[in-house]
């Protein structure tokens, strides 16, 4: 098999691995530091234990599906109260019963979210209430 | 040797196969807890009030058939108080033009309203009347059918629901509305909303919005914002498979129409004139 221009085209390519890999090897050894999450709100504070609606771990891998589960219950079933594993029963509401505690929204979801790069749309609708007070 | 033709084909393809499968999301399935049920049907049925209501300080306020009469005689001319209250309490943006209006609630002469059951010889006292127009929660309602998302359904209880959060701003229910109940978001509404009510979200752009009964005041345990603020208690709501609700005695009591029968929709707001 024979390479027509091979110089050109093995530059070409030493050139376009060069500048693709740019973000990874100028990056490379720094570390960003991992979001700095406040969970010092006075609604937790107040509270005895300080207990999210499950467990932290769960929560913190599967908030998401939680709140996309309560959604679905709330506006489609017509049901606003949920059942945690421990058998608690809470309100379904994501400015009433989530931003009741986490009240810091921007340096709770936002700080985490900004981390991962995640961008959420639930507040084009949902409003802060921190923000109309 | 140089590789031919054939074999270069081979590790390439190899090559890439090798390259897309580290990427494919294999074996990472949802642990989510099995205590979240996720049934996400159309017009699920409200559920059967088995479940512990920590919603309000009230008991939710279930029904077989949620149902609006309005006692037009008793509404003073002018008044808004209702439409007013309803816009406060769901946040509906005022674009302050009649091209992008945005209504739950609105106010129409009794002659246009009822085009059909007026005639020119009517007295001015009754085809002048202006009477509030709702959604009609119908029992058939042509909006739903037309949904290709279902972002609008109907529940157990008969209210016209929609979920904000599927709607795609497509119009067909628009379209199927004889009654005109739905209004579409043709701008960001939120910096048009007066005064925002934290308890109740805004909606984007190209969404479509509409009268909901109040159902969350009613899973809160107290009635719609309209029926409540009106002083002239022109506005009943009730259960109507009730024999001793308001609504229902009201209509055992009186003679009253429904706009526009005929398209066999089955409204549930009831003009008393």
């Amino acid at each position: 098999m024979k390479l027509y221009d091979g110089g050109k085209i093995i530059a070409g390519i030493a050139v376009f691995l060069i500048v693709a890999s740019v973000p990874f090897w100028y990056g490379r050894g720094k570390a960003v530091p991992p979001p700095d999450l406040k969970l010092d709100t006075p609604a937790i504070e107040r509270l005895k234990e300080k207990l999210c609606v499950e467990p932290a771990p769960y929560m913190r891998a599967n908030h998401m599906k939680l709140l996309g589960a309560w959604r679905e219950s709330v506006v489609r079933e017509g049901n606003r109260s949920y059942r945690a594993a421990d058998g608690k029963v809470y309100k379904i509401s994501l400015t009433g019963t989530c931003l009741e505690c986490h009240s810091n929204k921007d340096q709770f979801c936002d700080r985490c979210h900004d981390y991962a790069g995640a961008k959420p749309n639930c507040w084009s609708c949902h409003i802060i209430p921190e923000e109309v007070r | 040797m140089a590789p031919t033709r054939r074999e270069f084909l081979k590790i390439a393809g190899v090559s890439a196969i090798g390259l897309v499968l580290p990427t494919l999301p294999g074996g990472q399935i949802s642990n989510l807890s099995p205590h979240i049920t996720r049934s996400a049907q159309a017009g699920m049925p409200a559920s059967g009030g088995v479940s512990p209501t920590v919603s309000g300080p009230l008991p939710a306020l279930r029904a077989k058939r949620w149902a609006m009469a309005v006692d037009a005689g008793k509404c003073p001319p002018g008044c808004r108080d209702c439409i007013t209250a309803c816009h406060l309490a769901h946040n509906v943006p005022d674009f302050g033009n009649p091209k992008d209006d945005v209504h739950w609630i609105g106010l129409e002469r009794v002659d246009h309203v009822f085009s059909a059951e007026t005639h020119p010889r009517l007295p001015e006292s009754i085809k002048g009347l202006s009477v509030p127009v709702f959604c009609n929660h119908c029992e058939n309602p042509p909006c739903v059918r037309v949904c290709p998302t279902q972002a609008t359904f109907q529940r157990a209880d008969g209210i016209v629901m929609m979920d904000y959060h599927r709607c795609i701003g497509c119009r067909f229910c628009m379209a199927a509305c004889p009654y005109g109940s739905r209004s579409m978001n043709y701008r960001d509404p939120r910096p048009f909303v007066p005064k925002q009510n934290p308890d109740f979200p805004t909606r984007t752009k190209g969404v479509v919005e509409k009268c909901n009964f109040c159902e969350e005041r009613l899973a809160r345990g107290i009635f719609p914002a309209c029926v409540t603020v009106c002083k002239e208690k022109a506005l009943v709501f009730g259960d109507l498979e009730d024999q001793g609700s308001d609504v229902r005695r009201l209509l055992d009591g009186r003679f009253s129409i429904r706009r526009r029968p005929e398209l066999g929709t089955g409204p549930q707001v009831y003009y008393l004139l």
